[in-house]
């Protein structure tokens, strides 16, 4: 009798149907109590940075041929910190032609700070860490770590005074 | 592919006995509430493990973005709440959690008191599970400062002097557990410290000594 019903029934086991049905409520029931954990632990990676507004920094007749530091600072939420007054930000300015370009000292390299005519490198960015140079305009010099010129901050003149804005990445590079 | 990865893992190591060893066994009929729907009470202690690996799995989690720092900790417990995704799920598994979790290490200690399941041989059992008891009792009297609100601080307040009232030995106690004259930074860092590393250490080594012991006596026989 018991042989004859297992002949007529194809497919699937007693057995094999409770382990599914076992392993997919306990894998439902799992999913529930991780999926939120989960998502609390990713959020950093799903949420909008903050939106850079253009700071002064300055009279533009101030800026000439050669880079110039300013340091200004940017307000930014640090998830509950933030920064009495903001935090430091640096730029290298310099006019070329009638452009400003403005140099985020950020290395291309492996993210240590520049200096202009640093470590003894004359008319060079230098970054002490690993030995990266850039040319005056930012371009990365041949042969030294970085990969790519320095970014750039957006900017604006208005009234005489110079405006500095978000990062911008520029291609190209040597 | 699931099962190709597992026979490759056990022709080298030969695991299927180590588990099979750990979950295939009979449970008594006396214990099992397919048979006897009163035997639902023997499933507490079982209960209370599971909160505390919710416990264990959704603080781990909250530490991501906790600071245990008198100046940032309610900042930070403020912005994991209502700035994160699912941080209210996530708080409100630890918080309720702990409660949860007490409850059910109650109804167990109960349940083996008034089934006499703490007699010989089982005896140092019970003084496991005792000590497993305060040990959550800690970790909950830890964990409430960490909010750094106005309940945690006072609730640490009135523990504290509450333990400097034991003769003799009171104020070393309050003072061991404040870190400091006041309850301040040293006693929320020492308070993290020990909600996070000493007790949980202590709890699981006990909870493995207290399942060791049950595996190797047995549950105790029907009433």
């Amino acid at each position: 009798m018991s042989e004859k019903e297992n002949q007529r029934k194809p497919g699937m086991s007693r057995r094999r149907f409770l382990t599914y049905t076992i392993a997919s409520t306990g894998g439902f029931l799992a999913s529930g109590v991780l999926f939120p954990m989960i998502r609390f632990a990713v959020d950093p990676l799903l949420q909008k940075g903050t939106d850079t507004k253009f700071v002064d920094v300055g009279p533009v007749d101030e800026f000439g041929e050669s880079p110039k530091k300013v340091e200004f600072r940017i307000h930014r939420k640090d998830g509950w910190y933030q920064k009495e007054g903001g935090e430091k930000a640096t730029a290298w300015v310099l006019k070329e032609g009638s452009k400003i370009l403005a140099l985020s000292p950020i290395c291309k390299h492996l993210g240590c700070t520049v200096k202009w005519e640093g470590g003894g490198f004359q008319d060079q960015f230098y970054c002490p860490c690993h030995g990266g140079l850039y040319t005056k305009d930012g371009v990365n010099v041949p042969g030294t770590p970085p990969n790519a010129p320095l970014d750039t901050y957006a900017y604006k003149v208005e009234g005489g005074r110079l405006l500095l804005g978000p990062l911008e990445t520029r291609g190209g590079g040597a | 592919m699931l099962k190709t990865a597992y026979e490759w893992l056990d022709r080298r190591l030969d695991i299927t006995p180590m588990w099979r060893d750990i979950a295939d066994h009979e449970v008594p009929e006396h214990v099992n509430p397919a048979h006897h729907f009163s035997a639902f009470i023997y499933c507490f202690g079982g209960l209370t493990f599971f909160i505390v690996v919710i416990q264990i799995l959704s603080g781990m989690f909250l530490t991501m973005y906790y600071v245990p720092d008198i100046e940032n900790a309610w900042k930070s417990v403020d912005y994991l709440q209502n700035e994160i995704a699912f941080g209210h799920i996530v708080r409100g598994m630890h918080h309720w959690g702990a409660s949860v979790s007490i409850v059910m290490l109650f109804l167990h200690t109960l349940r083996v008191f008034f089934t006499g399941s703490y007699k010989h041989p089982r005896e140092f059992n019970w003084v496991i599970g005792m000590l497993l008891f305060f040990t959550m009792l800690g970790l909950g009297f830890t964990g409430y400062l960490l909010p750094w609100d106005n309940k945690a601080y006072f609730a640490t307040k009135v523990g504290i002097e509450i333990a400097a009232s034991v003769p003799v030995v009171g104020s070393f106690i309050a003072t061991f557990l404040q870190g400091g004259e006041i309850v301040g930074a040293q006693t929320l860092a020492r308070f993290f410290a020990l909600h996070v590393f000493f007790l949980p250490a202590a709890l699981l080594g006990l909870m493995g000594a207290h399942f060791f012991l049950i595996r190797k006596q047995g549950i105790s026989g029907p009433l």
